[in-house]
């Protein structure tokens, strides 16, 4: 395989190989900078699937890889935001964006060192985000929107290769969630990450993703890779497009014929 | 008066309701002495014993105090160990109950026993009492860090002692800082159960000696200058945890 993230083969049960048997036969391959997508009925394995790319668990079988390296433990090239943006109400935002900084190297050695280039790291990167001034602000002080835009910007702080999202957007109010989708894509676009977003919000796939993966009804694999080439930058007109919605339709048809399949 | 005026007066204008109602209960109906002293007896005796009730009342909070301090210290250690490693807390975790379902005061004839009459059996009273709640709190707080939040530092590659002192430990403060307010005032019931059992100094022995004597009057001092000493060192847990973990009862500054 060549990709940047490569999953081969995988199979995986919970409870070290004894539970519900999650992932069978997955295979999947992400390339470098491309923006990725996994959508799927509920409960098809896709948090688990987040969890095997970053190394948080390993597979019962297959391999996966990262970065062309066998993936054996955590892998600090990955930055992760889920839908529940877990701050921390005792820091500022500017402390929680700065988390990861405390924890990953080379960033956790030069902290105290250069701890002024690094406050204007994350507030440049709260500035891109829409939340330039609210970095002494605590968490609980910030609307749901926001404190998930501090989610990714604490995601993305030390500069990852990887970033993993697992359904960051859900639990945001549609205008909310259309404005993050955007600063999603300009932030992907100026920083050329490579990102795997799992959602079951189709439109969301399709706005943002390159490849949208069609995941099966547990066991878990990929049953549908579908290219979406509209150009970039898309804007979010594009979501009424009849060109959009066809994709949609055709990946709604997927999931359906998955959860039927079940 | 404005609603929030009453509001604010109301546990001042209760609390002297409550005294002028028993005064005149006790002149009206002519309650003895011996039953029920009134409050005027009451304070006529605080201020006619005010020297012994002074020094036992130091007494008491001294043996309270340390055995808060020892309790403080030992439940948060063993909070964080039980909290840390779920070994700990499988093999620790039955052993506590049992112990704490032990009522103190069956201890206290042993730790006579260990130590004689005095300051160290109401220290330790204090201390085995105490620290039961500081480390369930802390324990708790520990055991309940989102997952996800623990996944965003794993994936970093943070260690399990990050975790511990970038989340676990900040976490579990406001409940270490909840837990000393029931903390403090357990230490206070371990000590007075203490001296009066087995003292010879502190509010609870002044009281039985007291009580022996027939100066009911004196008893009920005792009893005032234990609620003072309760209600005191309540408001200052109380204070020390506003102070210190103020970001997590948000609700009162917004």
């Amino acid at each position: 395989m060549t990709g940047f993230v490569d999953l081969n083969t995988i199979r995986l049960a919970y409870d070290g190989g004894d539970g519900t048997l999650a992932l069978d036969g997955l295979t999947m391959a992400v390339k470098k900078g491309e923006f990725a997508a996994v959508v799927g009925p509920s409960g098809c394995g896709k948090s688990t699937l987040m969890k095997l790319a970053t190394g948080l668990i390993r597979p019962q079988e297959g391999t996966v890889e990262v970065a062309g390296k066998e993936v054996d433990g955590p892998v600090s090239v990955a930055g992760m935001a889920f839908q529940n943006p877990s701050m921390l109400p005792w820091r500022t935002t500017l402390k929680n964006v700065m988390l990861p900084l405390e924890i990953v190297q080379p960033h956790r050695r030069r902290l105290k060192s250069e701890y002024e280039s690094y406050v204007a790291r994350a507030e440049s990167l709260l500035e891109v985000v829409g939340l330039k001034g609210f970095g002494d602000k605590f968490p609980w002080q910030l609307s749901g929107g926001m404190q998930q835009r501090a989610n990714l910007c604490r995601a993305l702080i030390h500069d990852p290769a990887l970033l993993m999202l697992d359904e960051p957007f859900g639990a945001l109010d549609a205008f909310t969630r259309e404005e993050l989708w955007q600063v999603m894509r300009d932030l992907h676009a100026e920083k050329g990450f490579t990102v795997i977003l799992v959602t079951h919000d189709l439109r969301e796939a399709v706005f943002l993703a390159d490849r949208v993966f069609v995941m099966s009804a547990r066991p878990g694999r990929i049953i549908v890779e579908r290219e979406v080439d509209f150009p970039r930058p898309r804007p979010i007109d594009l979501t009424y497009d009849g060109g959009f919605n066809d994709i949609v339709h055709e990946l709604r048809g997927h999931i359906a014929e998955a959860r039927a399949a079940a | 008066m404005t609603n929030d005026r009453w509001i604010k007066a109301a546990p001042w204008l209760w609390t002297i309701g409550l005294f002028v109602v028993w005064e005149a209960a006790c002149k009206g109906l002519d309650i003895a002495v011996f039953i029920l002293p009134a409050p005027t007896d009451i304070w006529a005796a605080i201020v006619k014993y005010w020297s012994p009730i002074w020094k036992n009342s130091l007494q008491t909070l001294f043996t309270t105090t340390v055995g808060f301090l020892m309790a403080v210290a030992g439940g948060l250690a063993l909070g964080l160990a039980i909290g840390w490693s779920r070994a700990i807390y499988a093999g620790l975790y039955p052993l506590m109950i049992g112990f704490n379902s032990i009522p103190k005061v069956a201890v206290v004839p042993i730790l006579v026993i260990w130590f004689g009459i005095g300051t160290v059996p109401a220290v330790l009273t204090a201390f085995l009492i105490a620290f039961f709640p500081i480390v369930v709190n802390v324990a708790t707080g520990l055991a309940t860090i989102e997952p996800e939040m623990e996944d965003v530092l794993r994936a970093l590659g943070a260690k399990k002692m990050d975790i511990m002192l970038k989340v676990g430990i900040p976490r579990s403060m406001p409940y270490f800082f909840g837990s000393l307010k029931i903390a403090i005032t357990l230490a206070f019931v371990g000590s007075v159960i203490s001296e009066t059992v087995a003292a010879n100094a502190g509010i609870g022995h002044m009281m039985l000696a007291a009580q022996s004597q027939f100066n009911v009057p004196l008893v009920w001092a005792g009893l005032v200058a234990l609620a003072v000493l309760g209600i005191v060192m309540y408001a200052a847990m109380a204070w020390l945890e506003m102070r210190m973990t103020g970001w997590a009862h948000r609700s009162g500054r917004n």
